[in-house]
């Protein structure tokens, strides 16, 4: 009565357990990797001028700068973020156009009025609003207005320059080149655009203002959406191919215990998604790569724990002894082999950015899942069917006589 | 079974493959893809009569990428077409990418790479370090629960496992990008995972057996983990070739790295580490 009893609680852990992970799973999903869902990373470094460093301030600036131009551009649940002394990573989920916001965001867009020799006149401090607009014609334009100090000055450089072009200049591209034909104050139309879309995108960029210093765009990885819903549904194959294949080995090999081990695969599957969905962490196409590698190691954790029973059995112990022995001396077999590859996972998470560092995260975590699964689910599991009569069986876990 | 006696046939067979790779590797080198030496990678999604010679024309005509390398490539049934070249400026990759939607119909773009060869230099670096670093924590590790000379066998077993997979990749002419690193990092991992698993039976066997010379208990140790060693990289090896299969372009380089590093790590665990456990333990005996 006393084991029966036992047994029916473990079996409620095991089974709570499952339905723990499948409630994470559930309510927090995965997050996928841009490489899964589609969407752009962008890395920018910021390059020091003669005049300014790169120090804290700056990179505030820029992040601040940059976070008003995302989200000018209406793209949800960007990710910005500094990433050591001078760069800074942003990231744009689900964008349709990823390229060209890669370029609209990358750009230092300082904005200069200037004459035909190219000397500076006034810059876009002086310049408070932008939008995009149509003009009297039905054109496409940038429509700005002045500060009042900006109008002041703007008012006496049109009156110098009469008759004569000012060229207004983003960067080091000419916007426009117009004949000043009336005194400007207060508005100003910058024009020669296709479309609205096209003004818009230097409205943003004039109304929130240039960077502090230029920056470089010093990598992007791209993916349309086409490109990471094959990668995911790929994968999804694969792992579940691998899956069906190592448990059918499995029950090929041990036998009835194989089936409980494949169970236990499956259990180490939820729990798995269940840890990851619980710690929010990033699923990118090398970290589906390292739940897969920790798949193998969690089979391994248990391949060592049978071949140990069935030692144990050869030399003569009753079923319930060689489980017991067969335990006790695997679990430093598997502790011992694991921390190794913990201190690996832990060593490339520090080491690498991106999409290594997802895969290195995913194995560390499908390694502590599976030693757990190992040291506890297997265990149990075993110690539940352990007065069976299918594991009573001459042949389970593949002891040959003789 | 007597494995650890006929040492000397295995060192033999590792050295011709190990010898083979690091002739190839000093005559070709790796080749380096852009995530190394930087550069960009462009692919679109196009239709059927879309060659790539097309797709040439029009970057001549806007004059960027001119001599990028062009080549048509399969997405799971999606044809495409992938440009490949130096590093572009944000403006540059916007430019081919409207170029090549006016020019043709449907295009669709399904990547963009680019990366700055300072970034590549970076990789470079890191890997490096992380191998490295990876390698004395080991170290300090198995010190610390067997004994100095397990470590230094295992680190130079990793070694092997890490050269033979290198020198492969050397022959094969296949080009290597970050998931290379991480194969190689993984494969460190699997390596010494793999080793330390006959070296706790040897450990054991130490104990257990302790009138027996050294041969005999590290031998038995080979010799009972067989049917684990066995099975595991059997389950590994199907899972790794089922993700090369069905799992797509974008992980075949680094599948079939895990493949060739987890191939050499099982031989490896089982016929150059113990061996030179025995090796070691003659030579001080001597």
């Amino acid at each position: 009565m006393r084991y029966k009893q036992k047994r029916r609680i473990k079996f409620i852990i095991i089974l709570a357990i499952i339905a723990f992970s499948l409630f994470l799973f559930l309510h927090y999903g995965i997050n996928l990797g841009l490489d899964l869902q589609g969407g752009a990373q962008i890395t920018l470094q910021a390059q020091p001028t003669e005049d300014r460093e790169i120090d804290d301030s700056v990179m505030a600036g820029i992040v601040g700068v940059i976070e008003r131009r995302v989200n000018q551009l209406g793209l949800s649940e960007p990710l910005i973020q500094r990433e050591g002394s001078d760069r800074i990573l942003v990231e744009l989920p689900a964008v349709d156009n990823p390229n060209q916001a890669i370029e609209t965001i990358g750009r230092t867009a300082m904005l200069t009025f200037r004459n035909d020799d190219g000397d500076v006149l006034m810059s876009g401090e002086a310049v408070r609003d932008a939008r995009a607009d149509h003009d009297q014609y039905g054109r496409a334009v940038v429509s700005f207005t002045l500060t009042s100090e900006g109008s002041d000055r703007f008012a006496n450089i049109t009156r110098e320059y009469m008759g004569r072009r000012i060229g207004i200049y983003l960067d080091d591209e000419q916007l426009t080149n117009p004949t000043v034909q009336a005194v400007i104050e207060e508005r100003g139309q910058i024009t020669g655009y296709d479309s609205v879309q096209e003004a818009e995108e230097h409205a943003i960029l004039i109304r929130e203002g240039a960077l502090p210093v230029p920056v470089e765009v010093i990598e992007t990885r791209t993916v349309g959406p086409t490109l990471g819903s094959i990668a995911i549904q790929r994968s999804i194959i694969a792992g579940l191919i691998g899956l069906l294949i190592v448990g059918a080995y499995m029950i090929y090999y041990y036998r009835f215990p194989g089936v409980l081990a494949a169970g236990v695969l499956a259990i180490y599957g939820a729990m798995l998604m269940g840890t990851l969905a619980g710690l929010q962490a990033v699923l990118t196409l090398p970290g589906i790569a390292g739940l897969i590698l920790s798949i193998g190691m969690a089979v391994d954790a248990n391949i060592i724990i049978f071949e140990r029973i069935k030692d144990e059995m050869k030399s003569g112990k009753t079923l319930r002894a060689a489980v017991d022995s067969g335990f006790k001396r695997a679990y430093i077999t598997i502790l011992d082999a694991n921390v190794t590859t913990i201190i690996t996972a832990l060593i490339l998470a520090y080491f690498t950015s991106g999409t290594v560092r997802g895969f290195a995260v995913t194995l560390g975590i499908g390694i502590v899942v599976s030693m757990f699964t190992a040291f506890f689910v297997t265990r149990n599991v075993i110690d539940i069917f352990t007065g069976s009569k299918l594991m009573q069986a001459e042949k389970a876990f593949g002891v040959r006589k003789g | 079974m007597d494995i650890l006696g006929k040492r000397k046939i295995w060192y033999i067979v590792s050295s011709i493959v190990i010898g083979i790779g690091l002739v190839f590797l000093l005559i070709n080198g790796l080749n380096f893809g852009i995530d190394f030496i930087g550069g960009t990678i462009m692919e679109f999604a196009v239709e059927e009569n879309v060659g790539t010679e097309d797709v040439r024309a029009v970057l001549q005509r806007i004059g960027i990428a001119e001599d990028a390398n062009i080549q048509e490539t399969d997405q799971d049934g999606l044809r495409g077409i992938m440009i490949r070249g130096q590093a572009l400026d944000s403006d540059e990759i916007v430019a081919v990418e409207e170029a090549v939607r006016d020019e043709f119909q449907n295009v669709e773009m399904l990547r963009t790479d680019m990366v700055g060869p300072t970034i590549g230099q970076e990789l470079r670096i890191n890997a490096l370090l992380a191998m490295l670093v990876a390698s004395i924590a080991i170290v300090a590790y198995i010190s610390f629960r067997f004994e100095f000379r397990f470590a230094a066998v295992s680190i130079i077993t990793l070694m092997h496992d890490v050269l033979i997979t290198i020198g492969i990749f050397a022959i094969l002419g296949r080009e290597v990008n970050t998931p290379f690193v991480a194969a190689l990092l993984t494969i460190v991992g699997y390596s010494i995972n793999d080793t330390i698993v006959i070296f706790d039976r040897i450990r054991e066997n130490m104990k257990l057996m302790h009138k027996v010379p050294f041969i005999e208990q590290a031998n038995s140790a080979v010799v009972d983990t067989l049917p684990r060693s066995i099975n595991t990289s059997i389950t590994t090896l199907v899972a790794i070739l089922a993700i090369y299969f069905f799992g797509g372009a974008s992980l075949q380089t680094f599948m079939l790295a895990l493949f060739i590093g987890m191939f050499a790590g099982t031989y490896s665990s089982i016929f150059v580490a113990s061996p030179l456990l025995v090796t070691w333990q003659n030579r001080i005996s001597k």
